[in-house]
């Protein structure tokens, strides 16, 4: 399980800016009577690297999943980019349009090909011109390293390939801030590696990252804050050389335990 | 007097066949038509439009066909419009397709993973968009077979068109009973022609059902 990053991050903290990107407040959200974000109070601001970790059902996809509200929270507010998520559909296009979402399904398009993919969203959301739609889906399959791949079908590209796509599909529309929902759970491990040093590259750019991972890897190396949630509840948060060495909760001690003993 | 079934019996019955066949194409464009429409409000998010279209459905499921030709052809005489029976099978036969059709869709768009939609609306398409370039796409694939399926439905429906005047195959085949006599013969011969009108397209549905079973790469 544990990978090794030859990587800055362990060493002292960066420094964040002190701009908030994405601010919950109170957060919470039932599915019928069960509860599944418990008063989530988050603050992430402009170029932070936050891993969420916890078991399965903690509710750590809902959360990130929250914030471009493919699921809708009921109680407390979430504010990104300074545009508070109400019923008002301006405001949640506003948002979507900032956030970019990466699945561990991928999700690419079947009936599209790669590079077609890439532009969809510039050209139908943001009204970019065909040309300029194929110039940025270029640059940005040249940033994941698969601009050979740009004619084919996603069917006729493997997973850790395809997750690339997905990642490069999201950055097309230039997006303030990265969601990462399991990106590499559905990979065959040797496909792994190929993604996360994409994320690797992205954190190094400067992009404001959330992502729910198990890889502790990429965690310790990369995160600036390791959030461990558990039953819909931020257990604890903390920076990764605090997290890993020094846990507070019990909880997180017992997670740490199992996830890391395999 | 009475005639005996002969050849020019026969070439009368299939001349009444391009009748069956307009009727056929006309309710299944208009059908498909309106129950594209249908379809999208089924699966809209808005609930008034989502409840609307499943009204719509509800009502020309559960109620006869026949008793739908009959509302739209008199209906419209009480209401002091002058519909023909052309017209009135036209029409009918246009709202009950559109309602078995927008309810096949239904099924074939919501077929379409729920990643798919998720992964759209998470880069900014909207549901118009959303539709046009994503999940109706995919949704066509899975919609050829029981389309073509539901058009062999339709062909049959059109009988029912004889009994409000219309003269297509059926009538056709009742005037030339009233003529000589020999029923058996005479439906039989109608039966045989409608079998041959809708067999090719059952079996096509069946290879269209295959060809998209099959694994996609």
């Amino acid at each position: 399980m544990a990978m090794a990053f030859d990587h800055a991050g362990d060493g002292a903290p960066r420094p964040i800016s002190s701009e908030v990107v994405i601010r919950m407040d109170g957060v919470q959200k039932w599915y019928d009577s069960f509860q599944v974000l418990k008063n989530i109070n988050l603050e992430v601001h402009k170029g932070e690297r936050i891993v969420i970790c916890g078991p399965s059902g903690s509710g750590k996809s809902t959360l990130i999943r929250c914030i471009n509200q493919l699921e809708k929270h009921q109680q407390g507010t979430i504010t990104v980019n300074g545009i508070t998520l109400d019923s008002q559909h301006r405001h949640l296009d506003q948002v979507r349009r900032e956030v970019g979402m990466v699945f561990q399904q991928f999700n690419l398009f079947p009936h599209l090909t790669v590079l077609q993919n890439c532009m969809l969203a510039p050209m139908k959301v943001r009204g970019t011109t065909k040309a300029e739609a194929e110039a940025i889906a270029m640059k940005y399959l040249q940033r994941v390293r698969i601009p050979d791949q740009a004619h084919k079908h996603p069917g006729q590209l493997s997973g850790g390939q395809q997750q690339r796509v997905a990642i490069a599909r999201s950055l097309c529309m230039n997006p303030k801030v990265m969601l990462f929902d399991e990106p590499t759970s559905a990979l065959d491990p040797e496909m792994v590696k190929e993604v996360l040093d994409t994320m690797i590259g992205l954190a190094e750019d400067g992009m404001t990252m959330l992502c729910v991972t198990h890889e502790m890897g990429f965690a310790k190396s990369v995160a600036d804050r390791v959030i461990f949630m558990d039953r819909g509840e931020i257990v604890e948060e903390a920076s990764p050389a605090e997290f890993f060495t020094n846990p507070k909760s019990e909880r997180t001690r017992n997670f740490l335990g199992q996830i890391l003993s395999h | 007097m009475i005639r005996s079934f002969g050849y020019n019996e026969f070439l009368f019955l299939l001349s009444a066949v391009q009748w069956t066949l307009a009727l056929s194409v006309i309710a299944f464009i208009g059908g498909a038509t309106v129950g594209l429409f249908v379809a999208l409000g089924r699966t809209s998010t808005i609930k008034p439009v989502r409840l609307l279209a499943t009204g719509y459905i509800q009502l020309f499921q559960g109620t006869p066909l026949l008793m739908q030709l009959f509302l739209v052809f008199f209906g419209a005489t009480v209401m002091g419009i002058d519909m023909n029976p052309w017209a009135a099978a036209a029409l009918g036969l246009t709202l009950n397709a559109s309602a078995f059709l927008g309810e096949i869709w239904r099924g074939c768009i919501q077929a379409v993973p729920r990643g798919q939609w998720e992964a759209a609306s998470a880069l900014g398409l909207r549901f118009p968009g959303l539709m046009r370039y994503v999940i109706l796409p995919q949704a066509v694939k899975v919609a050829v077979p029981p389309t073509v399926g539901f058009l062999v439905q339709l062909i049959k429906s059109t009988s029912l068109a004889a009994i409000i005047g219309f003269t297509e195959l059926t009538r056709a085949g009742q005037i030339v009973n009233n003529a000589t006599f020999q029923p058996f013969l005479v439906f039989g011969i109608v039966a045989a022609i409608y079998f041959v009108l809708c067999w090719p397209l059952s079996l096509l549905s069946a290879r269209l059902e295959q060809r998209y079973a099959a694994p996609a790469r």
